[in-house]
């Protein structure tokens, strides 16, 4: 791992000279800013049971679906497509170096544009002067669900990419992947078909991978540590097989 | 200290001998089921440069890969500086500066900075990094395009700046896979004295299919054909090998009914091999083969007069790289086409 760091930085120096980077943080931005404006009105309009911040979590999704994908979908696939992976790999350096520095780089500018939408909370604070609006609890666990799913789905993101040559086919993948575990598990379960005994194996690996509950324990303050593990071990086999996959497509190169 | 020098000159010190560049031994590459190497054995000296030769798909960029230790091989040893590349890749890469078919490079990036990345994944230490980028900017002549993004610059300067990459850590071999295709014959010429300035210093293997710029700039020629070495040598060890004779073209004019027995009577491997109509003034152009290497012309200038025939003009023809290619190649082939027709009388 001795030139991790250089990878790394070399990374996110090419990310952010990236056009797709920044059409990601526009249309995050944007829509987050959307969203937040659209809470507000509907608070100001009628009091509401639940927090503003839960509610603004609740939505984490739909971003994730589009941001990650743009983050992630060129980082291995352009480099197989023109052909610099070659020349990278003839240096003296692993492809877990390679794959972990992507990694990184796409998840620390997850983290910064996620991090940024802190400034939203902040002018709320700043200017409505009622503390009740920002309840710390809620933000800092939506925020900790943020960091810690966020390792999954980059690396999911980075796997789609390791895939292919072409980006945009990358990009679709890590979509429609993203989509299927966030939205299909919630979606799952829900199916009464699951309640059948033979089916109980199913149905509990389902809600351990559920991402909409793991989210509501987080905004309630819950770290559960089953959870954290689920997160964190998805994390390493998304990356092992990422290894994996650029190992392969070398080998047949 | 007398004692000391008598010591020294009475039992000096053997030095040990380097291991030879790159030392290949019955390297074989199966791709699903097929071949692209088969069994490949060659050795590379220190200092020289080499010239890889053979049609597309003949396994050159295969066999590079697996020297720079992006493939591994299926079967076989190769040893970069004495060092294994199956066991000691890591190092390998080390001492390999490499620069692919096709020149791949981040088209997002600046010169310098490219040149800065690769020289931090090639350990070279920061306070030496810059001079260094400096000089081989420099070498390539690339100084007026150090801050230029690479995606806009041209073809010519795209190769250098592959060329500038593999030479950067100054590694004692230098693998280019076509490292002049597309240039202009300007551009050419530059990359030729580049190659040529890194003679003695560092081993170089180049594949190309400009032969007459391998013939000017490589010591030993290697020439592949499916998978396997057909010839190996300097280019004139390989004229002699494949084509065995010297031929000399002659204009003349005389009585050449007669010609046979004074041309034996001089080198009796000597023989008219082709004979040209004569024009108005009788003169008509003369091929002579001879299977002796030294130069006949002097003989043949004052021998020929003597026996009546006389001469205007005489050159020593060689095939050309180009013609040495095409027979070993094709010997190649004839010798797996004729395995077949072989196999059943056995």
């Amino acid at each position: 791992m001795k030139h991790f760091f250089t990878l790394l930085s070399h990374e996110i120096r090419m990310l952010l000279v990236s056009p797709a980077t920044y059409v990601a943080a526009t249309l995050f931005l944007g829509f987050m800013g959307l969203v937040f404006t659209k809470i507000l009105e509907a608070y100001s309009a009628a009091p509401q049971e639940i927090s503003p911040i839960d509610v603004y979590f609740q939505l984490f999704w739909l971003p994730v679906c589009v941001m990650v994908p743009l983050l992630t979908m060129k980082c291995l696939a352009e480099e197989r497509r023109l052909g610099t992976i070659e020349t990278l790999l003839t240096a003296p350096i692993t492809t877990t170096e390679v794959v972990l520095a992507k990694f990184g780089a796409a998840y620390l500018l997850y983290l910064a544009l996620w991090g940024s939408t802190g400034s939203f909370f902040y002018v709320l604070q700043r200017f409505s002067g009622d503390v009740q609006f920002v309840d710390a609890g809620p933000l800092l666990g939506g925020y900790l669900f943020i960091a810690v799913s966020g390792l999954l789905f980059v690396s999911i993101g980075v796997f789609t990419s390791s895939l292919t040559r072409n980006q945009s086919v990358a990009g679709i993948l890590s979509c429609v992947a993203l989509a299927l575990l966030i939205i299909g598990g919630h979606a799952l379960s829900d199916s009464p078909w699951l309640d059948r005994d033979s089916f109980l194996p199913l149905k509990n690996a389902i809600e351990y991978g559920h991402v909409w509950a793991h989210r509501d324990d987080f905004a309630r303050g819950i770290v559960d540590t089953r959870e954290l593990l689920f997160y964190v071990s998805s994390t390493v086999l998304a990356l092992i097989f990422s290894i994996f996959s650029v190992e392969a497509k070398v080998l047949h190169s | 200290m007398p004692g000391e020098l008598w010591r020294r000159v009475a039992f000096p010190v053997k030095m040990p001998e380097l291991p030879p560049a790159i030392e290949v031994s019955h390297l074989v590459k199966v791709y699903a089921g097929v071949t692209a190497v088969s069994d490949i054995s060659f050795t590379v000296a220190r200092g020289e440069i080499i010239g890889f030769l053979g049609p597309n798909g003949a396994g050159k960029s295969t066999t590079m890969r697996i020297l720079c230790g992006y493939l591994p091989a299926t079967s076989g040893d190769v040893q970069i500086c004495g060092l294994p590349v199956a066991t000691q890749s890591d190092d390998v890469k080390r001492r390999i500066g490499y620069m692919a078919e096709n020149n791949p490079l981040p088209e997002d990036m600046r010169v310098s900075e490219y040149l800065y990345f690769r020289g931090r994944l090639k350990e070279i230490p920061r306070r030496h990094l810059g001079p260094r980028i400096d000089e081989v900017l420099e070498l390539s002549d690339l100084k007026r395009v150090r801050h230029k993004i690479i995606g806009q610059l041209s073809k010519g300067f795209r190769q250098r700046v592959g060329i500038a990459e593999a030479i950067l850590a100054e590694p004692p071999v230098i693998i280019m896979d076509e490292p002049t295709i597309g240039l202009d014959p300007h551009q050419i010429l530059i990359v030729r004295d580049l190659i040529a300035s890194l003679r003695g210093r560092m081993t170089v293997l180049i594949s190309s299919h400009i032969l007459p710029e391998i013939e000017m700039t490589c010591d030993r020629v290697l020439i592949i054909n499916q998978g396997r070495v057909v010839a190996q040598g300097t280019p004139a060890d390989l004229r002699r090998e494949l084509f065995g004779h010297s031929n000399y073209q002659l204009q003349a004019a005389g009585d050449f009914a007669a010609l046979s027995a004074p041309l034996v009577a001089l080198d009796p491997t000597l023989h008219v091999t082709a004979q040209g109509e004569p024009g108005a003034d009788g003169f008509r152009t003369v091929t002579l083969a001879t299977e002796r290497d030294e130069d006949l012309g002097e003989t043949l200038l004052r021998e020929l007069p003597a026996r009546g025939i006389r001469v205007r003009a005489l050159t020593r023809t060689q095939p050309t790289l180009e013609q040495v290619f095409l027979a070993a190649t094709r010997r190649s082939w004839d010798v797996v086409a004729a395995v077949p027709r072989d196999k059943p009388a056995a």
